[in-house]
């Protein structure tokens, strides 16, 4: 079902309401639309409802460059909501990766009963690139189970692997419950404002997205295991390294590659990789983002390398980087 | 044969629920509450099939004190909220609890998309004229020159008529009541209820905090015949206290208030059509309270039954698209356009 909405605050809403009667539901946006989107992200946030957010970045802010890429939607994403509001972020870093990821966001949706942000951009939306065709039983499968049985439920009684609460869908008889914007109380639902269950709503929340990393697979960098430099990245920059990462290597330097597909929660065993390298260089389309939350992070000294020209990086701008930190 | 057991009817007391209702005493918003309660038992539908949706103001809390599903969304929402939730299942009973300012400041924009959409939402807008939640600033439908907490030497934008801005959107139903008048509002609501599209029900509602008496005219027992007009499909448009005055169309097609007698007779009067299929008739009704002498129109403005609601029409669409294609297969679509093998 597809339904263009009056606005992207009712593209959104309209998508929590198809969630809330059981649908997998996604909007999708592009840098100004995931601003207008803000405040039902935090409603999804605290009904605690599974939904998938697309946000194609573009050059901002405002308007911007309407047509050509960035990856300054990070922080945004990470943080762009009133309070205390993590939301899963993933990141497509190939035309045919946005497949997987987009099933991928959906899974820890529905699994984690949790918003989940996609982000794209205009180089990987606009890109092409030859595919394998998946063989359909590929693609993983991924359950939903509704409640159903009145007896002992509780519309935030929580799952205690995932965190999450049962997904009761209207018209299920005996289940009629009231969820809201408004603090709930653990487990009942019921409105409260009571200092300590605050506090413990707020660390709910924030523990069910970091749960999903029970589920991230350590990650490995491409090239060199250990060495004199390893790049982070994340999103439509992955082609561009790769290539840089070939010739370099190739010159007999020691470099590894990691590209991020998890934002948040990160890869548990990210801080052990940064400990096998001598510097970390963070290419991204944007000021720095990556980069922030990596120092703020691990308290590492990775060093960025930042284009923000609505153009994707040139494997000559990463080689050249690459060589000015490995040569001082 | 064995007896078919037939769960007890519901009443009344299956629509409350157990949490403190937290408006003023003396708010106008529990009688409209106790009406709602009193209606749903009535209609025939099942509990776990009524959906109550808001969006943030004093009337938005509505959802938690009925037993019901119910969501309380963010402020002005609750109409694209319900859109999804209808698109998705068209088989639920959803209504939206909202206010002066939720649907027609904030949300104005969602009001009018879903009324010319003609979803099939059932809107009770409780109009208090005022912003009680944030303790009384001016509204949308605040009259002019409204003195208020952020306008202390009167408001200067003209108020919307909420009457006339759904008819304006085309609505498919429109209708007005009153919290006091506690019969005429439950017999609105359930006209709202049959109707299957798009039901807007204003709700003049008393905020006694922060605008009290704002429809005293209205409501008043010794002034309100003289102030109110009975809308009754069918039925001339008379009011008055002595039922000596009525609505007449001029040959210009504009309408007049005149006195009967004297040769003019009820006969003479406009019989009111809600039924009529050009929204500039009841468009004209929902204008006349703003015209010195007319009275102001209460009941069903206008209910016209011959649009599709949209989730019938999208859903309806799928199927057919479904009928003539077949049902999507997800391997022949990755397969579809440019595609080769390589070996």
């Amino acid at each position: 079902m597809t339904f263009q909405a009056e606005d992207e605050i009712a593209a959104i809403t309209s998508s929590i309401g198809a969630a809330y009667a059981g649908a997998l539901a996604i909007t999708t946006t592009s840098g100004p639309g995931m601003a207008l989107k803000t405040e039902a992200m935090g409603l999804a946030v605290a009904v605690e409802i599974p939904l998938v957010i697309c946000d194609i970045q573009r050059g901002g802010p405002s308007t911007g460059l309407p047509t050509k890429t960035e990856q300054a939607d990070l922080l945004q994403a990470l943080f762009g909501r009133n309070s205390e509001a993590p939301i899963p972020v993933l990141a497509a870093s190939t035309p045919a990766d946005c497949f997987w990821v987009a099933i991928e966001a959906s899974r820890i949706a529905v699994k984690y009963m949790v918003p989940v942000i996609i982000l794209s951009d205009g180089y990987l939306a606009n890109g092409a690139e030859p595919w394998r065709i998946p063989e359909l039983s590929q693609i993983p499968d991924f359950p939903v189970k509704f409640a159903s049985d009145p007896n002992g439920f509780l519309p935030y009684k929580r799952d205690p692997l995932t965190l999450a609460r049962p997904w009761a869908v209207p018209g299920t008889p005996g289940l009629e419950h009231r969820i809201g914007g408004l603090e709930k109380q653990d487990p009942t639902g019921n409105i409260n404002y009571e200092p300590l269950n605050h506090e413990n709503m707020v660390r709910i929340r924030a523990a069910k997205v970091a749960a999903v990393a029970q589920e991230i697979p350590n990650v490995l960098p491409a090239g060199d295991l250990e060495g004199d430099l390893l790049i982070v990245a994340w999103g439509s920059t992955c082609g561009s390294i790769t290539a840089a990462l070939k010739t370099q290597r190739a010159k007999g330097r020691k470099i590894g590659h990691l590209h991020l597909r998890y934002l948040n929660p990160l890869p548990s065993n990210l801080g052990d990789i940064f400990k096998r390298y001598k510097k970390i260089l963070v290419p991204e389309l944007n000021m720095g983002q990556l980069l922030w939350v990596l120092r703020a992070k691990f308290l590492v000294d990775a060093v960025g390398l930042n284009k923000i020209q609505g153009r994707p990086f040139k494997q000559a701008e990463l080689e050249q980087k690459i060589e000015e930190m490995l040569e001082l | 044969m064995g007896t078919a057991t037939l769960p007890p009817p519901l009443t009344k007391k299956d629509f409350q629920t157990d949490q403190e209702v937290r408006w003023c005493p003396g708010c106008g918003d529990y009688a409209i509450l106790s009406a709602v309660q009193a209606v749903f038992p009535e209609l025939g539908i099942k509990k776990e099939n009524f959906v109550i949706v808001s969006g943030i103001g004093c009337s938005s809390r509505f959802p938690y004190y009925m037993n019901t599903y119910g969501f309380h969304t963010i402020h002005g929402r609750a109409p694209a909220v319900a859109t999804g939730l209808k698109a998705i299942r068209p088989d639920l009973e959803v209504w939206v609890a909202t206010g002066d300012g939720d649907a027609l400041s904030i949300g104005g924009n969602h009001t009018i998309h879903m009324l010319r959409r003609n979803v099939g939402i059932k809107v009770l807008l409780f109009n208090n004229k005022i912003y009680g939640l944030t303790k009384g600033q001016y509204s949308p439908t605040s009259e002019l020159n409204k003195k208020a907490k952020s306008t202390p030497f009167g408001s200067l934008d003209r108020p919307f008529n909420p009457v006339s801005l759904a008819i304006g959107s085309e609505a498919t139903f429109v209708a007005r009541s009153v919290d006091v008048f506690q019969g005429h509002l439950k017999d609105t609501l359930k006209h709202a209820a049959a109707h299957r599209g798009s039901a807007y029900v204003e709700i003049l509602q008393n905020c006694n905090i922060f605008n009290d008496g704002a429809w005293f005219s209205l409501t008043d027992r010794d002034a309100r015949s003289e102030h109110v007009l009975q809308l009754e499909h069918g039925k001339p448009m008379v009011f008055g206290k002595n039922r000596d005055k009525g609505i007449r169309r001029k040959p210009d097609g504009d309408i007049e208030v005149v006195q009967l007698g004297n040769g003019i007779t009820e006969s003479d009067l406009i019989v009111h059509d809600a039924h009529h299929p050009r929204p500039a008739y009841a468009f004209q009704l929902s204008h006349m309270e703003h015209r010195p002498d007319f009275p102001t129109p209460m009941g069903v403005f206008r209910a016209w039954g011959d649009v599709p609601r949209y989730e019938d029409v999208m859903n309806q669409q799928i199927k057919d698209v479904i009928a003539k294609r077949g049902r999507g297969d997800l391997g022949k679509l990755l397969r579809a356009g440019d595609t080769w093998e390589v070996k």
